[in-house]
């Protein structure tokens, strides 16, 4: 028995010890170097709901068509440099994107969503009046106007032998015959590059309307452009279009600046709380009380641990359940000594109280944690399914795993630890383990 | 030994004209719903010089922001809530400040829909539907072996419309003096809240599910009570060590998560107060089938206490 528990004793500290590698330092531990990921209310960033206008598709379409957007929208924000996007499909035509970390303005916010095509259009004259029409040819007697659909998704800036910027790009099949006869048609001539009915404009703002100089079919470059406005150009290009219209419905932006504060406040606020419960329960139940505050303790650095392996993404409400989940996680403690009290006062002895005390406070640990979990699904399921739930998501799943280890820490480790001082010197001072013993109620 | 449920006729009488004062407090003074429910943009600005949050006021009313709410953060950072803004709409609003008062950082902006806020609103409700239902369902199973387990389970729940009906009303109170939202944070610390509050009720009735296994024959009311002062201490300290993150929380975050702390700091004290004065003695009342006694009229097969 003394035996089996030195082992355990020894395998509680190896985990303490490992826990405490993970988690020190915070923003890259020594064992697997993680830090703790922060969501977008710390690291600032951006949130957006996209609601996808279904109505002109079939039902049997839609998920493929969603598929085709959310491949569309990260093509146009890879290029952005943000180190985690997440663009995912949210119920039956919803698309939520975080990006978190990002500051990006309003224009580039636009972009992500933007339906518009680039258009190729010719200057020519209309009715006498000179005017950019689009560039149209025919395939298989169909007018088509020549537009970014028909792009491979290829493209890209370079330099070429002669030092000059180029973009390169490749037409597929039907844009290459269309390009053809568009290009064939224009030799000498500007082709201008629309969106929507907007000029693409350049750095020094007038439109980007490159010269045609020969036939192009499969391939071809544009020269004349900064290394800035062919690598935009290429991007856009390469995203492709949206199959169908999007509309912000929820949109949520946060500056780094306002969320670097509150993860140092986040620190304060969970290290006194930590520390006033621990000293509540020294206070109160002395000896069993420096034992919960060390298994606390453990709850903390586990659970800390457990955030930076799963990986659990901490918003401000995820910490909330965390430093709440403190204060719940000595119950189990709680009653646990309050029974071992009740055993001391009937008179048992340390190691018998102690016992009972841990079996008979189980039923309800394990009736009273299992409403929580409970709470907890039922908080997580609505986060994923509001638009604004991520925080309410964050939550569940800190209270979830703080809940978890807590009945390991308060229950293994404190039995554990406590078994230590049976048959030891102090066990013979049943006060030390008793907030007062033998008094009338 | 402290005789609580000896007095279950009076507690429960006092909490149910608690509760009807509160509910009358929500009735009249209602409580302000936050943009997550309905809809509306919230911008979060700081500016570069010194502005005075009634010249903020002004302009935004010059700018036809008539309903806009204006507040100021602990850092000195506005906070300003509008109807949902489109984009251009938010630019020039940006651009117009910037003009009368100088350089802005947009520091948060935050956007919901009317459908998103709809949505939101339905999720909630049935949230917090379904972690009632939820946990009646499993508190009536795991009490199976007592007699009536459901009745175990009802009166669990009717303590948690206690406890909600409480920290609504003292919310609807404090918003009164101070600017306070019902928004998503407020419903997550509602099932919180429920999650506490039976987790407290549940270890006051595993007590008297020992203690009625251990003498069967003993008066119901008796076990109830013992029960009741049994896990007193527990109730206690298990609220006070809670309490004190929660304050922690208030004290040293605030912020976006303000609205969950009050509501927590409320909760916890009112589902505390509930597992005592409210689902243990309307179990024995149930029980001892005495609801005669609420109903003056019909007081003559009275059963003696």
């Amino acid at each position: 028995m003394t035996r089996k528990n030195i082992v355990v004793s020894l395998i509680i500290l190896l985990v303490f010890i490992m826990s405490a590698l993970i988690v020190l330092p915070l923003d890259n531990g020594i064992l697997f170097s993680r830090g703790v990921e922060l969501g977008l209310d710390l690291q600032g960033g951006l949130r957006i709901v996209y609601e996808a206008d279904l109505s002109g598709v079939t039902d049997g379409n839609k998920d493929e068509i969603l598929q085709g957007v959310v491949k569309v929208i990260t093509n146009r924000i890879n290029p952005l440099g943000v180190s985690e996007p997440q663009i995912e499909k949210q119920g039956d035509d919803r698309i939520v994107v975080s990006l978190p970390g990002l500051s990006i303005s309003d224009t580039e916010k636009d972009r992500i969503g933007r339906t518009a095509l680039l258009e190729f259009r010719e200057y020519k004259s209309v009715d006498g009046e000179m005017q950019w029409v689009p560039a149209a040819g025919e395939i298989n007697g169909v007018e088509k106007i020549l537009n970014s659909s028909y792009f491979k998704e290829n493209t890209y800036a370079a330099t070429d032998d002669f030092g000059r910027i180029v973009l390169v790009f490749e037409f597929n099949e039907e844009g290459a015959k269309l390009s053809e006869q568009i290009t064939s048609r224009l030799i000498g001539q500007s082709l201008g590059i629309f969106e929507g009915d907007e000029p693409l404009l350049g750095d020094d703002g007038r439109p980007i309307a490159p010269t045609v100089e020969s036939v192009i079919s499969n391939r071809g470059q544009i020269t004349g452009l900064s290394l800035n406005e062919a690598t935009t150009l290429s991007q856009q290009l390469n995203a492709g279009r949206l199959p169908v219209p999007l509309e912000i419905i929820y949109e949520q932006t946060v500056s780094p600046s306002l969320g670097s504060n509150f993860v140092d406040l986040s620190l304060k606020a969970g290290v006194i709380g930590l520390a006033l419960v621990m000293l509540f329960m020294i206070l109160y139940y002395k000896v069993p009380g420096i034992v919960a505050s060390l298994a606390l303790l453990f709850y903390a650095v586990i659970t800390l641990a457990l955030y930076k392996l799963i990986p659990v993404t901490l918003t401000l409400a995820g910490i909330g359940g965390f430093i709440l989940s403190i204060g719940m996680a000595v119950d189990a403690n709680v009653l646990i000594f309050e029974r071992i009290k009740e055993e001391l006062q009937a008179g048992r002895t340390l190691g018998s109280a102690i016992e009972a005390g841990f079996d008979r406070a189980w039923s309800a640990i394990r009736d009273s944690n299992i409403t929580t979990f409970i709470v907890c699904i039922i908080l997580f399921w609505v986060g994923s399914a509001v638009a604004a739930g991520a925080s309410v998501q964050g939550f569940a799943l800190t209270l979830f795993v703080g809940v978890a280890v807590s009945m390991f820490t308060a229950i293994t480790v404190t039995r554990t630890i406590m078994r230590l001082f049976i048959g030891s010197r102090v066990s013979a001072k049943k006060q030390l383990f008793s907030p007062y013993l033998g008094g009338e109620k | 030994m402290i005789d609580f449920i000896g007095k279950r006729f009076k507690l429960i009488a006092f909490t149910a004209i608690l509760l009807i004062v509160f509910i009358i407090v929500l009735a009249t003074s209602g409580l302000k719903m936050g943009i997550d429910f309905s809809s509306g943009s919230l911008l979060t600005i700081s500016f570069d010089n010194e502005v005075a949050i009634e010249d903020l006021r002004q302009e935004l009313s010059n700018l036809d922001y008539d309903n806009a709410v204006v507040q100021v953060t602990g850092d000195g950072d506005f906070l300003i809530r509008t109807f949902a803004l489109e984009a251009d709409e938010k630019a020039s609003l940006e651009a117009a400040l910037e003009e009368r008062f100088g350089n802005l950082e947009e520091l948060a902006f935050e956007n919901v829909d009317p459908i998103i806020a709809q949505q939101t609103a339905k999720y909630a409700a049935i949230a917090v539907f379904a972690a009632a239902m939820g946990i009646m369902l499993y508190i009536s199973w795991a009490f199976r072996k007592m007699p009536n387990p459901f009745r175990y389970g009802a009166c669990a729940i009717i303590a948690l419309a206690h406890d909600i009906i409480v920290v609504m009303g003292v919310y609807a109170i404090l918003s009164i003096f101070v600017n306070l939202e019902v928004n998503l944070m407020f419903i997550t610390g509602i099932l919180a809240v429920l999650g506490y509050s039976v987790n407290d009720t549940v270890v006051v009735f595993d007590r008297i599910r020992e203690n009625r296994l251990k003498s069967p024959s003993a008066d119901f009311a008796i076990t109830v009570n013992k029960s009741l002062v049994d896990t007193l201490t527990r109730s206690l300290n298990t609220g006070i060590t809670t309490i004190v993150v929660i304050i922690a929380l208030i004290v040293f975050i605030g912020s976006t998560i303000l609205n969950f702390a009050i509501v927590m700091l409320i909760g916890v004290i009112a589902g505390t107060f509930s597992s005592i004065f409210v689902a243990s003695p309307l179990l024995v009342i149930w029980e001892k089938n005495e609801w005669r006694r609420f109903i003056p009229w019909l007081k003559t097969k009275e059963v003696k206490a």
